[in-house]
């Protein structure tokens, strides 16, 4: 179970520790990092040691709780001294960090940053600062190749590939005189072809990256040289130089931040370039550096920063600066590649440019994969290579043979002569080019070697990939998997996977995100026990929320909430109800415990403005819009206050604390100075942490209420958090207040510290209540899986939710239906999993047996199959997972038609999709939009990342990405069908032409005493497999469709052909291969017998085979064309015409010895007429098999091809509705 | 044949049945740019053949009776051409040297002068072709094939190159071999005289090798030099004062056959043969081919559009034709008693058998 790469997940959630004494006394002096408020500093100062104790402790908690990634917290120790040495290695180095969240534990661990690792970055200061360092420039190079490295370069990466080797290996042994076999031009002519196509390819791409370098390098920022502002290239930018960056300029390298527009030297940055994350993100200015302004003071100071490294999420440095020294972290760094929004221009000093830079160091390739056809394929390819040796040992057999019966002759056979008689010797005749009867035979065996090479198809591999290359341009551009929404077309990140799409069994999907939209949208809410609900549903409204004046301006929420008419009352009526106390208590929390920020964005009307809450839980943001359509609008938030709105009423409250949101508490809490001074801390969470930190003896009907609300919410499919506070007494808050302060300022551990503190105040809460917030399933999921399912492909689903939520949207999205068995797996120890692992079995067999029965005794079988569904949590799954009992889950899951992992964490996800992919060779799919997808992408055959809400690291890690979880069915059962048919035809046409080739060169060295002479010219021979038909395959490959998207999408059924490998498997391979010899036997021996006992030369006989067998392979390709289109009789026909010019021409070069030969036999009739009958005699037998198959055992693509074309289907079109699936979402 | 069904909505009228308006409106190419659109989407008009019964069957009947009369044609003018094959290479041997073939025919001094007599079987329009035709002789040998150097042959300015005629290249010191190589230097020596009623039978050697040769391959400049000068003679010798380009019998020898019995023209002779008429030939059976057991013939054959005389072809046009006519008459047969509509929806795996997977 380990990640491939690394997960990029923020730091304070997985921050492995060490326990180790922090360093203080370095630091000790410095304000704390500003992410927090700006209080003073003196308090901390004598609390740090009293409070670090119990932080170590917890250390020791944390580590120890977090088996699950001991791998990672393991390596990472080890990693990350690594890291600052080989840091700076450019590209090659991002797989080698590949074991954990490495440099996170450097920056985290906030130790002295040792002087030989650091980077010293003289502020303003660019010729000091890199007069020492050789840092980089900031230009940047993606392209991988220069004019001088591309050739030696791309070169040694073609030899990578070892079919490649075996060519060379050949045309190499083709120079040595003994074994010349071609000429030495022609036999290089093939891999040089394949070289060179291969290397245009690349040359294209890379030209593509250089001009995208060119226009990147060519940008301007405006930087600050001799005292003023200029405006430079990038490329130009020197680390130490002082940038300034304006509002929605791109970052053009990382920065660290000294000054901003904002008077508390706060920027905002949009990082969806690096992470995908389209919400704002705050970055601080030092206080210290707040107030320069370089034109008119000099700007001057020390950062001392850790080597670059990939960690997008942390950094840590410090500065000197007017004699203090200031600690630094990523709050204060701005990356190359963000946006700054919201802040008219912020200062900042360069630290990293160039490809030393975060996001260029985090530019990771394309994972590459292996398709599991080109793996089977390779087994072909060694009974070719053995059909290979096996030709060459019989001809070297051969020839052995007839050197030793003719071994007294050979001294005066005219057309051997072995002596040399023309200068005789002394002592005799000498032997001319003969080594011995052993040698000879060896010989003679690398020589065959050399003439049958293409037995192995070389060109195949350059048509595999070309035939790839177009498939992906057509799932690219193609309109079905187009998401309007967020304007993204599909992404084919991997290209040698394209035909596993074909012959995917397992589907593995993250729910949130992947089958829900990840937008939010509240629902209803239990307040003080009260459910505010259903009912009058009919009587809910759509309200966008009160109207705000703000500086005579009209601010109103963005988005409209659905509002319960009688809690709507409840909110206006004030707070002096009881009821309604509780209820502006409730909304308040709403309104504050968040960390969101209001943003204000302009409308057609200049007086009315849109609240935009920025923020980075869609939760969040659905809460703060409830909120607001209740009447508490948040308008303004800073680190220090929020204001409220509340009823028309602006309230400001202080933030004197704000724990956020982490894996592990599944809690967040704020605590608020009201305006009467009082104190106060909401708290809000998942209702599992949130019952246990729940004062039990308060209000006990109240907390009784809202459980089973939120029981019904969850039923509901919808996700619920519990809101609770508590107000804190002086003492309390004193107390609570010190320890923050301590545990913000801590420099080690500091996560692990505020966790600490955090539980120690969100205790005794008072529940409030709870809310309900919808997760809305995407446009067409339950039609994508019921396709999916009519597929036979197994969905499962593997999400963080509850049980009863994950049911829920489980029917809601059709995965489940009323008539399916289900079987809950829901143990807390290993023998109760093992029991009901046993259970679910037994029951299964039951089924089965009984439906079989059913079948058996001719019952309507439709209604007789009843589906299985197996429901297990994620506590089971840790249990069942790496033990004996897998291997039980795995019997039972495969009986199922559907299972659903609940409340599953990401490495499990990944060791679900290991349970399958060990035990069949089915291959699996997985598709989610997370970073705790990750895993799982990358652990299954074909991942697919959805470009959704939750950033890009799943489309990072994914082979394939797209918009949408329904546009899943084309890419499966459209492309991915077309794909695999297309690609398993190719390989075994491939395999066919080439070895009919092979065969009739063969046949005619039975007939040159084996000596391997061959009638087809070698440039012919060498041709071949290039120009003469090698196109028309790939156009086939790239265009056929064996039916129509419409078919496909109606019967999904028809996917089951790549399932069941009906396109390529040994049996068809060998009926091939059989077709093959009877089609070499046509073309070879048919013109033997014609031009038997005539004058006919080689080279004329030459050229009848050779155009005879192209003709026949490009006929035999065209009998099995399905849609021609002109593309298609371009290439068929244009292949054969070129043929015959390429035979013309070189017939009618003088100096090669068939000259004028096709002229001669051309005249001829019988040229003709053998031509004529070879075609006809070679294809009748694949013609009647392909007619007898079609007609009497038709596979469903015959029929459906036929009913497609005979419109047997449109009849139906009334009864049987189109497949909605297939439209785009539209709103 | 054309496509219905898909054609018809990707092709015209989209706007109507396009279920995508949006999507097409995306799509960066207007309207005016169909078929960039209909590219992308792989919804190409095409046509989409499919075997049907009726295509199966006219497709065979067309073959078959296309084939047939190709057959009875050929077979025909192969009957008609008149052939005289003679086997002469053990009949030449005086009973004498029965046993010891090789001495014999190595042997300057023994009279190699050999007539056989054949009478024409049916009448012989001219032009009658004269052949030889050597069997076991490998002209197509690896180490023979290779033996000669073109540019040798063409030109005076090549005369030099001779590093592929190994091991024919060098008369020792006295220069270069023209022509060289191992082809060349075995070059044929059987002569043939032929008479009929005492009346010499004219036999024309000029024009039996191909122009191309003649004018491209071979010199004009080029005349022979140490030629069969070496310690082993192979075959004839040529004249040196006559250039390569009008050495017809070995521009003929140096187009190397295909396979190992093969016919080379020697001469015609342009005047018709009665039926029944004895022809005298007076054979110099010089050519040693006892060492490797390759047999000689004398040939003479008149001619036909098809070539010469072989059935083979056809034998086969009538025999591909029957096989057609017959899966075309089995395939009607077929198709009468076990009828099955095509493409019905019916027949598909899971219509058939729902419970099945």
């Amino acid at each position: 179970m380990s990640a491939g790469r690394p997960l990029l997940i923020p730091s304070p959630r997985t921050t492995p520790t060490t326990p180790q004494t922090p360093s203080i006394p370095t630091f000790a002096d410095l304000p704390k990092p500003s992410s927090g408020d700006s209080k003073p500093v003196s308090t901390m100062e004598s609390n740090i040691t009293s409070d670090n104790p119990s932080g170590i402790e917890f250390h020791h908690n944390s580590s120890s709780r977090r088996s699950i990634s001991s791998h990672q917290s393991k390596t990472s120790s080890t990693n990350s001294v690594k890291e600052g040495i080989s840091a700076d290695s450019g590209s090659k180095r991002t797989r080698q960090g590949s074991h954990g969240a490495d440099s996170e534990f450097m920056s985290m661990s906030q130790r002295e940053i040792n002087e030989e690792d650091a980077r010293l970055v003289y502020i303003n200061d660019p010729d000091r600062t890199n007069e020492k360092y050789e840092f980089t420039g900031n230009s940047i190079r993606t392209a991988k190749y220069s004019i001088i490295t591309f050739l030696p370069r791309n070169l040694f990466e073609q030899f990578h590939r070892v079919a490649y080797i075996y060519f060379l290996v050949i045309a190499i042994l083709n120079q040595l005189p003994q074994l010349a076999v071609f000429g030495r031009g022609a036999s290089i002519m093939p891999l040089a072809f394949v070289l060179l196509v291969t290397a245009i390819k690349d040359a294209y791409e890379d030209w593509r990256r250089h001009r995208a370098d060119r226009i990147e390098n060519n940008r301007l920022a405006s930087i600050f040289v001799n005292g003023q502002f200029q405006q430079k290239k990038w490329k130009d930018i020197r680390v130490g130089e002082i940038i300034k960056i304006r509002a929605n300029d791109t970052l053009p390298c990382d920065m660290v931040l000294l000054s901003t527009s904002d008077p508390t030297g706060v920027a905002y940055v949009q990082t969806i370039n690096l992470d995908g994350e389209s919400n704002l993100k705050t970055r601080y200015a030092k206080q210290e550096t707040l107030s320069k302004v370089p034109e008119k003071e000099k700007i001057s100071g020390l950062i001392k920063c850790e080597k670059p490294n990939r960690n997008i999420y942390g950094f840590q440095a410090n500065m000197e600066f007017e004699g203090k020294r200031l600690s630094l972290g990523p709050s204060n760094i701005i990356l190359r590649g963000c946006e700054l929004k919201n802040t008219a221009w912020a200062l900042g000093v360069v630290v990293y440019a160039g490809r030393e830079t975060k996001a260029m160091l985090n530019n990771a390739g394309a994972p590459s994969k292996r398709s599991s056809l080109e793996t089977r394929m390779n087994l072909e390819i060694i009974v070719l290579s053995l059909f290979l040796i096996a030709l060459c040992t019989v001809v070297s057999i051969l020839a052995g043979v007839w050197l030793k019966r003719h071994k007294d002759e050979l001294n005066i056979i005219p057309f051997y002569l072995k002596k040399d008689y023309t200068d005789v010797p002394p002592d005799g005749p000498e032997d001319y080019n003969y080594y011995g009867w052993g040698m000879e035979i060896f010989l003679t065996f690398l020589m065959a070697v050399i003439v049958f090479q293409i037995m192995i198809p070389i060109s195949l591999y350059i048509s595999m990939e070309l035939v790839r290359v177009g498939q992906s341009y057509f799932m690219i551009r193609d309109k079905n998997m187009y998401d309007e929404t967020t304007n993204a077309r599909f992404q084919c990140r991997a290209l040698n996977i394209n035909e596993d799409l074909g012959q995917i069994k397992y589907v593995f999907s993250d729910k949130t995100g992947t089958l829900t939209e990840n937008k939010m949208e509240f629902q209803c809410a239990s307040i003080w026990g009260v459910d505010y609900s259903g009912g009058e549903a009919n009587s809910h409204i759509d309200v966008v929320g009160n109207p705000v004046e703000l500086d005579g301006k009209t601010l109103r929420p963005k988005m409209a909430v659905k509002v319960h008419p009688k809690l709507l009352q409840l909110t206006k009526g004030g707070k002096d109800s009881p009821e309604g106390k509780h209820v502006h208590d409730f909304f308040l929390a709403l309104a504050s415990c968040n960390t969101l920020v209001p943003f204000f964005v302009d409308t057609s009307d200049p007086v009315v403005k849109l609240i935009d809450y920025q923020g980075e839980s869609p939760d969040e943001q659905a809460l703060a819009y409830a909120a607001a359509a209740y009447g508490f609008t948040l308008i303004e938030r800073t680190s220090g206050h929020i204001v409220i709105d509340i009823q028309g009423e602006r309230q400001r409250f202080n933030v004197l604390g704000l724990h956020e949101f982490d894996s592990d508490r599944k809690r967040m809490s704020v605590i608020l100075g009201f305006p009467d001074k009082t104190v106060k801390v909401f708290v809000k969470g998942a209702d599992t942490t949130m019952f246990s930190v729940i004062d039990r003896s308060l209000e006990k009907n109240v907390i009784h209420a809202t459980e089973q609300h939120l029981h019904a919410y969850s039923c509901l499919g919808l996700r619920t958090l519990v809101v609770a506070m508590r107000e804190l007494s002086s003492s309390e808050f004193e107390q609570w207040h010190r320890a923050f302060e301590a545990a913000s300022a801590a420099l080690m551990g500091r996560a692990a510290s505020l966790r600490k503190v955090a539980s120690n105040v969100e205790n005794h809460l008072c529940v409030l209540g709870a809310s309900a917030i919808e997760d809305k399933l995407q446009q067409g999921v339950p039609e994508a899986i019921e396709s999916l399912r009519t597929a036979a492909i197994k969905v499962w689903v593997l999400t963080g939710d509850k049980q009863e939520t994950a049911i829920s949207i489980g029917y809601s999205s059709k995965l489940l239906t009323s008539n399916m068995t289900q079987i809950v797996i829901n143990s807390n120890s290993k023998q109760s999993c093992k029991k009901s692992l046993e259970d679910g079995i037994l029951m299964s067999t039951k089924l089965t047996t009984q439906s079989s029965f059913m079948n058996n005794t001719g019952g309507n079988s439709v209604a007789a199959v009843t589906s299985l569904a197996l429901i297990i949590d994620g506590t089971s799954l840790v249990y069942v997972l790496d033990s004996e009992l897998e291997e039980q889950l795995f019997k039972l899951a495969s009986k199922c038609s559907v299972v659903l992992c609940c409340r599953v964490a990401p490495l499990q996800k990944a060791g679900i999709v290991a349970l399958v992919k060990k035990r069949t060779s089915d291959l699996t799919l997985a598709i989610g939009d997370g970073a705790n997808d990750v895993s799982m992408i990358q652990m299954a055959d074909v991942g697919v990342g959805i470009t959704g809400q939750e950033g890009r690291q799943a489309v990072m890690a994914s082979d394939f990405a797209m918009g949408q979880f329904s546009f899943l069915v084309p890419l499966l059962l459209v492309h991915g069908h077309w794909n695999y048919q297309r690609m398993a035809y190719m390989i075994l046409y491939n395999f066919y032409r080439n070895a009919v080739f092979v065969f009739v060169l063969f046949w005619y060295v039975l007939f040159t005493c084996f000596t391997l002479t061959t009638a087809v010219t070698e440039w012919s021979s060498m041709l071949y497999s290039i120009i003469y038909t090698s196109f028309p395959t790939i156009v086939v490959g790239i265009l056929d469709k064996d039916l129509s998207r419409r078919t496909l999408l109606k019967f999904p059924q028809l996917y089951g052909a790549g399932q069941r490998q009906e396109s390529y498997s040994t049996k068809l391979f060998w009926l091939t291969m059989m077709d093959t010899i009877w089609q070499s036997v046509a073309i070879f021996w048919i013109p033997l017998f014609a031009y038997r006992r005539t004058t006919i030369d080689i080279s004329s006989l030459g050229d009848l085979w050779t155009i005879a067998a192209v003709v026949v392979v490009n006929l035999h390709l065209a009998m099995d064309v399905i849609r021609w289109t002109w593309v298609t009789h371009a290439a068929i026909w244009g292949s054969i015409i070129a043929t015959c010019i390429c035979v013309i021409i070189i017939d009618a070069l003088p100096f090669l010895f068939g000259y004028w030969a096709i002229f001669h036999i051309g005249k001829t009739a019988a040229f003709w007429l053998c031509l004529l009958i070879i075609v006809v005699a070679a294809l009748i037998p694949r013609f009647v098999a392909k007619v007898i198959y079609q007609y009497y055992s038709p596979c469903d693509i015959q029929i459906a091809r036929a009913a497609e074309k005979y419109g047997n289907f449109r009849e139906r079109e009334l009864e049987i509705e189109m497949n909605p699936i297939t439209e785009p979402q539209r709103r | 044949m054309a496509a219905r069904g898909e054609t018809s909505s990707a092709g015209g009228n989209d706007a109507a049945q396009d279920p995508f308006p949006s999507a097409q409106k995306m799509s960066k190419r207007p309207k005016s740019k169909q078929l960039g659109f209909q590219f992308t989407q792989q919804e190409l008009p095409a046509c989409k053949p499919i075997l049907t019964p009726g295509w199966v069957i006219t497709a065979f009947i067309l073959v078959g009776v296309v084939f047939i009369p190709i057959g009875l044609a050929s077979l025909l003018a192969s009957k008609r051409v008149v052939e005289i094959v003679d086997r002469y290479d053990e009949d030449c041997i005086p009973q004498s040297f029965k046993n010891k073939t090789l001495s014999y025919i190595q042997d300057d001094k023994t009279n190699k002068t050999c007539t056989r007599s054949l009478v024409v079987p049916k009448q012989m329009k001219s032009p009658i072709y004269v052949y030889y035709q050597l069997s076991n002789f490998y002209q197509n040998h690896r180490r023979y094939v290779k033996s000669r150097s073109d540019e040798q042959l063409r030109s005076k300015d090549g005369e030099r190159k001779t590093n592929t005629c190994e091991p024919e290249a060098f008369a020792g010191d006295k220069g270069p071999i023209v022509p060289c190589g191992l082809i060349a230097w075995s070059l044929f020596n059987d002569t043939y005289k032929f008479s009929v009623n005492d009346t010499v039978l004219d036999v024309n050697k000029n024009n039996i090798a191909w122009d191309s040769d003649r004018k491209h391959k071979f010199g004009s400049d080029v005349y022979p030099k140490n030629f069969q000068s070496g310690g082993l003679i192979g075959g004839a010798t040529l004249d040196s004062s006559i250039p390569l380009s009008e050495q017809e019998d070995l521009i003929v020898w140096m187009r190397t056959a295909a396979l190992p019995t093969f016919r080379k023209l020697y001469g015609k002779i342009e005047v018709d043969l009665e039926v029944n008429k004895t022809i005298t030939v007076t054979i110099q059976n010089n050519y040693n081919t006892y060492d490797f057991g390759g047999k000689k013939h004398l040939v003479l054959s008149t001619a036909s559009w098809i070539g010469g005389k072989n059935d083979f072809l056809g034998v086969a046009y009538l025999a591909v034709g029957g096989i057609c006519l017959f899966l075309a008459i089995a395939f009607i047969l077929v198709y009468v008693l076990v009828p099955r509509p095509l493409g019905d929806p019916s027949y598909l795996s899971w219509n058939r058998n729902p419970a099945g997977r």
